[in-house]
Parts: structure tokens; C-alpha cells; sequence
């Protein structure tokens, strides 16, 4: 008696709850608010943590970086040049590509980040014509939105570029990019899948240089993966940052770029509002000192020994003299 | 909604349809690279489970083992390969490989131990040799599980290899890894629903083939 009632009860509870999930998920599909935007602001509030977008302390500043290590040791630079100076720094390291954190920048989530001053500009402005390292800057301050400084530049550089091994370059008599217009062989490149969209692209360097050159994606930013990918001889070119240690460890070439289709790219900190002179002051200690050389070294001891961003920053302050 | 609605159009633009990068190669690059994984994943696996179901020896090695390949990020296996390797398929195929040999060897030791130990004996009373009792009696009548086992494998490996992409190679990798690194969530989007699609349409071939292969006439245990 009580199995022939309580089965069909058991199977009518099962249906109510499939049924009530169902629904949820339904209802939840058709909302029309964009899951990426409010991911976004709560992990930007979340992470922020100490300074609030608007209600914190001038004492406070949140530091943010792209997804790139050496970005995130320029980065910690300045976070530990603010902290001596007494003030609290909230990290926001590894946010991601130019689409994401700009806006978080912009929306004052972020407040100092550093950048390069080429690629910025030609976010902001597509057609920008290439220049000089302090016209470039001088255009990006005219570029950005209301509420964002580019603080003066570094010396230092860090530029996607045209990289091939010793041998191809000699085989093929390459200094420059034109000259690749004159390898019979097919080119390939390998670098991130985002290449494809940018400015310097294959798009840009058939227009520019009437060179043809087929992406191959590699989605390690010019990291081991693509290093190997040239070395291997699988692809003819590779896009390695010139700050990389490992186009001076595997003897690599970087192609001359005389149209200056890349353009410069200094290292420049970006900063909101609330950075004030005395933290604008502190961060210009450490793009004083910062050239390419100094930078490749930085690079190198992440990347030799493994060494985390806040330990190589804190040691080279300290040899610099600019933190105790 | 707005996000699905905008893939959908993603989807529906008929430019997408050729070329070299379109929607169709990149179809059947995925599928190739899933082919690829799932049979020398089946080589291997197979083989090694019938072994173990039939004989017996060796399941809790067996167990043991796909467990923890099983744990393994393929992501970080596709790395580790490719920084041995270099870019190209071997890597992300050695990845895959690894992902599909848990569910394969599962399939296979358990097709064997889901027959009923009367009816192997009874066979083996009739003068079969063990050859004769694995592929006669114990895979004709466990194929269902091994089917199961093919299918497992082979979904996780669809809907994983759009990790081959990361290393230079195309399929549905390229679509997603492209939208996600310039924002264009549309196209990112666009290419997880293919894999969703080309992961069901696999799953119900895989089914019908479980439902054909079926053994007819036997008689279920206990």
C-alpha cells in the first residue's frame, strides 16, 4: 500500500524540482545583462579591497598590470616606490590584454598602470602615424580620456617585433623588413592569435612593405613556446619582444622597422586622478632609471632564476639607490 | 541573450563559410584532431583493457593509473609537450591521447567483467580458447560498455581540442582563442556553441552505433 503511494509522490517531487531547475536556468539564459560586464566591476571591487573607486583614502592607490611578467615587475617597481613613500598600494597583477584593463583604468578601478607608449596610442587611434619616442608620448597625452595622465616615459623600450634566427637573416641577407619581400620561401609568423587585428600585422606589412607573411598562432605572448617555434625552424619569424633575454640567449636578429610601422614603445605609467604630484614624483624616480639594458637584466633574473616580481624589485631599488 | 543573439548572427554571416580559417575547415580540423586522439588513444587503451577484464590481473593498476591521468590539466600537458616538441599536432596529440585512455580503458575492462561468469565458463567448457571466449563471447556481448567508454573518451576529447589551437594548429581553438584575446565575445562564444553542436551530433552517431551493436538474443544476468 505505502510503495504504490509513495513512488508516484517521490516521482512528482523529482518532476517539481527538475522542473523549478529548469525554469532557473531558463529564466537566466534569457536575461539580457551581459555576464562579462558584471564579472568585471565585482572582481575589480572585490580585489580592490583597501581603496575604494571614489571613497578612499588619497593615501591609497590600487597598481595594476597586463598579463605579462615583465609588466608585472615594472608594476611592483612602482607599487614599492609608493609604499616607501608611505603610501597603501592594493596589486592588481595579470588583469589581461589592452581590451580589459583599460576600461577598468578608466573606470578609476585601477589607478596607475604601466604601459607602452606606441601600442597605447594606436588603441586609442588606429591611424596614428608613427614618430619619435617624445612626439609619440606627446600624442598619447592628447589621445587619452578625461581622467587618465601619462606620466613622463622611461628610456626603456619594449616592442613587439620582426625576430629571426642568425641564419635566416644571413641566408636570406635580411636587416630589415622589406627585405623579407625578397625570400622566395613562404613566411610564417609565430605570435599571439591577437596579432592578426593589429596595426603591424600581416595586413599592415603587405600594406607597408608588400611582404607576405601567414600568422601562426602561438598563444604564449613571444614565451618559450614561440622561441622554440623559431629555433625549431617550423616558422621563419617570430614576434618576441625586444626586451626579451632570449633573443641575445639563442643569438636571434630583430629586423629594422624603417617605416616605423611599430612604433616606439617606451614604458610609460599610466595613472588616474588620484595619483598626485609626490606619488607622480616617486614613480618618475624609477622611469628615470629604467633604460633597456636595465630592463632586459629585470627580465633576465625572472626568467634565469625564477626570481618572483616583488623580489627582483625590491633588489633592484635597492642597488639603484632609490629605496633604502 | 544579447551575447547568444550576437553569436548566433556570428554564425549565420555567410563569408564565415570559406576559405581557409571558415567555419567548415575549421570543422573538420576539430574533427580530425579528436579522430586522431581518440583512435591512437584506442590502440593503445583497448587492447590493454581486454587484457585486464579478460585475464583479471592488473585492475587495480589499471584503476590506479587512468586515475591519475585522469587528474592531469591537458592544458599544461599540451605546454610541457610542446616546449619538448615544438608547436605542430604531436603535442596537443599526445595530450589528448592522454585524456581519452582513462575512459577507453574503463570501457574495455569493464565490457569484459560485465559478462556473466557463467556464460564465459560455459564457453570455455565447449573447448573455446581464451582467444576465442575474448572476441566470440566476452566483446560481443560487453560492447555496449565499450561503446560507452568510446563515447566518454571521445567527448571529452571534442570538447578539449580546441586546446590544439594554442600551439599554432586550427579548429574550433582558433575561433575561441582569437575572441577571447581581442574581446569579440560573439566569435569566442560562436566557437564554444560549435564544439557544444559537434560534440551532440558525435555523441548520437556514438549512441546509434551503441544501439546497433547491441547483442540481440542474450539474456541479461541475475
Amino acid at each position: 500500500m505505502n510503495r504504490r503511494t509513495a513512488r508516484p509522490i517521490a516521482r512528482r517531487g523529482a518532476l517539481a524540482a527538475l522542473g523549478a531547475g529548469g525554469l532557473a536556468s531558463l529564466a537566466a539564459a534569457c536575461s539580457s545583462s551581459d555576464p562579462l560586464a558584471e564579472e568585471t566591476s565585482d572582481a575589480a571591487g572585490g580585489g580592490g579591497g583597501a581603496s575604494d573607486a571614489g571613497g578612499g583614502a588619497a593615501g591609497s592607490l590600487v597598481v595594476g598590470s597586463q598579463a605579462y611578467y615583465s609588466n608585472e615587475i615594472i608594476a611592483e617597481l612602482f607599487a614599492q616606490v609608493l609604499e616607501a613613500a608611505g603610501l597603501t598600494i592594493t596589486r592588481e597583477y595579470q588583469i589581461g590584454q589592452r581590451e580589459v584593463y583599460l576600461p577598468e583604468l578608466e573606470s578609476g578601478a585601477v589607478d596607475l598602470l604601466p604601459e607602452y607608449t606606441g601600442n597605447l596610442l594606436q588603441y586609442y587611434q588606429a591611424d596614428a602615424p608613427s614618430a619619435s619616442p617624445e612626439e609619440i608620448a606627446e600624442a598619447l597625452a592628447g589621445v587619452l580620456p578625461d581622467g587618465l595622465t601619462a606620466l613622463p616615459f622611461a628610456a626603456a623600450t619594449d616592442q613587439d617585433s620582426y625576430t629571426t634566427t642568425a641564419d635566416f637573416a644571413s641566408a636570406n641577407s635580411l636587416a630589415a623588413i622589406p627585405d623579407l619581400a625578397g625570400v622566395q620561401e613562404d613566411l610564417k609568423i609565430a605570435a599571439n592569435s591577437e596579432f592578426e587585428a593589429r596595426p603591424y600585422g600581416p595586413a599592415g606589412v603587405k600594406e607597408t612593405y608588400g611582404v607576405d607573411v601567414a600568422l601562426v598562432p602561438v598563444e604564449d605572448s613571444g614565451g618559450p613556446l614561440t622561441v622554440k617555434a623559431l629555433t625549431d625552424g617550423t616558422v621563419q619569424l617570430a614576434d618576441i619582444y625586444t626586451a626579451d633575454p632570449a633573443i641575445q640567449k639563442n643569438g636571434l636578429v630583430t629586423l629594422e622597422d624603417p617605416e616605423s610601422l611599430i612604433l616606439p614603445q617606451n614604458v610609460v605609467p599610466i595613472a588616474s586622478a588620484k595619483v598626485d604630484d609626490a606619488a607622480a614624483a616617486e614613480i618618475a624616480k624609477v622611469t628615470g632609471a629604467l633604460t633597456t639594458e636595465e630592463l632586459i637584466a629585470l627580465n633576465t633574473r625572472s626568467i634565469d632564476e625564477q626570481a618572483k616580481s616583488a623580489d627582483i624589485a625590491r633588489e633592484w631599488l635597492a642597488e639603484k639607490g632609490i629605496v633604502a | 541573450m544579447n551575447q547568444l543573439l550576437a553569436a548566433l548572427e556570428w554564425l549565420l554571416d555567410p563569408a564565415r563559410y570559406s576559405g581557409p580559417g571558415g567555419i567548415p575547415m575549421r570543422l573538420a580540423e576539430h574533427l580530425g584532431y579528436t579522430a586522431l586522439g581518440v583512435v591512437l588513444a584506442a590502440v593503445i587503451a583497448i587492447p590493454l583493457g581486454l587484457l585486464v577484464g579478460h585475464t583479471g590481473r592488473g585492475r587495480g593498476l589499471a584503476v590506479a593509473a587512468s586515475g591519475a591521468a585522469r587528474a592531469l590539466p591537458t592544458l599544461g600537458l599540451v605546454t610541457l609537450f610542446a616546449l619538448l616538441v615544438g608547436i605542430g599536432l604531436l603535442a596537443p596529440t599526445l595530450a589528448f591521447v592522454i585524456l581519452a585512455i582513462p575512459s577507453l580503458l574503463a570501457g574495455a575492462y569493464s565490457a569484459c567483467e560485465a559478462v556473466d561468469p557463467r556464460t564465459v565458463d560455459a564457453a570455455r567448457a565447449q573447448g573455446m580458447t581464451e582467444m576465442q571466449v575474448l572476441t566470440r563471447v566476452e566483446l560481443p556481448l560487453g560492447m555496449p560498455l565499450l561503446i560507452t567508454g568510446i563515447r566518454a573518451a571521445t567527448l571529452q576529447v571534442i570538447s578539449t581540442a580546441m586546446l590544439a589551437a594554442y600551439v599554432g594548429n586550427g579548429g574550433l581553438g582558433r575561433f575561441i582563442f582569437l575572441g577571447l584575446k581581442t574581446q569579440d565575445y560573439p566569435q569566442m562564444l560562436a566557437g564554444s556553441l560549435l564544439v557544444i553542436a559537434l560534440a551532440l551530433v558525435l555523441d548520437g552517431m556514438l549512441l546509434l552505433v551503441q544501439a546497433l551493436t547491441r547483442p540481440r538474443g542474450a539474456v541479461p544476468a541475475g
